[in-house]
């Protein structure tokens, strides 16, 4: 994807990425840029390498060659620079069941030296009645949808979708502190209509701050403006490589 | 800082929330230790002779039963792809790790050990210097654990591989624990054997704690 942009201001871009899992080439001179302010989304068929993606653009993961640079630095060069500046919500959700709600979001807030975000992050993802729940009821496999209800007591599980209650755990940890960058991996998967809707609330109003997103999915997202990037068309074998 | 408390805070609550591990590790110790004077026969002066080995090594092997879960559980839930994104550094995110493993684990196997060596007849002067030796010997036996804890990430059957990394590293530990324990009995000077303990112990929290960034790392590619 090589948008030619009349503003020079590219904050976060990504040139001639190759990479390879296994021996096996994911994807090959793949090239992306975004500004202050954009989303870009990450489409292309289950192994295309939109995961890879963004484990390379969060440093997780190095690409074979080729480079990521945050406004022209190379983010390999000091990776606790980029993590600090970067969240991440990969496929697993990273909450820890023994804590409750509110603990799993003060750690992750705690960690960035954040306090104050935390209550509006649950309140922003519908998880406030269960702010002292501990996070293992959320996946208690219950069909219905918590409605806005007094909090349950906490010896019952709540009613509650089972892995969209996590997901939409992981994805307010990175509502309850500030990063410019956010990379996100499938973050819809598993949430019913009200928090796709407050996903797309949230990267709406993390880009209007000037903030960037990349987000990978495989449904449609309603994000106007987002620019798109498909990650299938740079698929290639050792015989394509450039 | 701020940032480490809450990392060192949240291992801690989660093995107080969980304190299977903890527990299992310490009734381990209790057990084996208990079991030898069956197995040797109840003769006073041989179980004394022996009781400072049992005990370490009996303490070695339980500490072992814990060291696996605060690792394997972050590195399956995908904690540790956010930890490692975290503005801490990931160094300092295993080093808490380390350090509650010794507060949750380690400290209550140090507690327990006068009382197994009360069981096992221990020459009068051996208890204090029993008592010290395993206060500063088993910090090295957490931090050179969560480097084979971070080794095994990912690999089946981690807990195993886990003990048959890590055991031969500690055997210095060991010796010069056991041979502490000895001296005070014998009524020979202790100090230089702790000495050697602490000096493992500062070796150990300075290399460790990389040497375990360095392989989470790895595991996370």
């Amino acid at each position: 994807m090589n948008r030619a942009r009349s503003d020079p201001a590219i904050a976060f871009s990504g040139r001639a990425l190759d990479c390879m899992r296994g021996d096996r080439w994911v994807f090959s001179g793949l090239e992306f840029a975004l500004g202050a302010g954009d989303v870009l989304v990450l489409s292309g068929p289950n192994g295309s390498g939109k995961s890879s993606l963004l484990r390379i653009m969060a440093g997780l993961l190095a690409p074979v060659s080729g480079a990521v640079q945050w406004h022209g630095a190379d983010i390999a060069d000091d990776r606790d620079a980029h993590a600090a500046r970067l969240h991440y919500v990969g496929h697993l959700d990273a909450v820890k069941l023994a804590l409750t709600v509110a603990e799993n979001l003060r750690f992750w807030a705690a960690l960035r030296g954040e306090r104050d975000g935390i209550d509006r992050a649950l309140d922003e993802f519908g998880l406030a009645p269960l702010a002292d729940l501990p996070a293992r009821f959320l996946s208690a496999g219950q069909r219905r949808r918590l409605a806005p209800a007094p909090p349950p007591p906490p010896a019952r599980p709540p009613r509650f979708r089972p892995a969209g209650q996590r997901r939409r755990l992981a994805l307010a940890r990175i509502a309850a502190s500030a990063a410019p960058l956010w990379l996100l991996d499938e973050p819809t998967v598993a949430l019913d209509g009200e928090g796709v809707a407050a996903v797309h609330a949230a990267i709406r109003a993390h880009c209007a701050g000037g903030g960037c997103c990349v987000v990978s999915t495989n449904t449609a997202l309603d994000l106007a403006g987002a620019a798109a990037l498909d990650v299938g068309r740079y698929a290639a074998g050792p015989a394509v490589r450039p | 800082m701020n940032a480490f408390a809450a990392a060192l805070g949240r291992e801690l609550r989660l093995a107080i929330r969980e304190p299977g591990e903890a527990a299992t590790a310490v009734m381990f110790f209790v057990l084996a230790a208990i079991l030898f004077p069956f197995g040797v026969g109840p003769e006073a002066n041989l179980l004394a002779r022996i009781a400072a080995g049992v005990l370490w090594v009996a303490a070695l092997l339980a500490a072992m039963l814990s060291l696996e879960r605060p690792f394997l559980g972050d590195y399956e839930d995908g904690n540790f792809e956010v930890l490692a994104l975290s503005p801490l550094a990931l160094s300092l995110v295993v080093a808490a790790k380390m350090l509650a493993h010794w507060l949750t684990t380690c400290i209550p196997l140090v507690a327990a050990s006068p009382l197994l060596a009360l069981l096992l007849d221990l020459g009068g002067g051996g208890y204090l210097a029993l008592v010290a030796a395993m206060a500063l010997g088993t910090p090295t036996v957490s931090l050179i654990g969560g480097v084979g804890a971070a080794l095994t990430l990912g690999a089946r059957r981690g807990g195993v591989l886990l003990s048959i990394l890590v055991l031969p590293l500690l055997v210095p530990v060991l010796i010069f624990g056991a041979a502490a324990v000895d001296a005070a009995i014998a009524g020979l000077p202790v100090r230089q054997h702790l000495m050697v303990l602490a000096a493992m112990a500062l070796a150990a929290s300075a290399l460790c704690p990389w040497a375990s960034a360095a392989a989470v790392r790895q595991a996370l590619e």
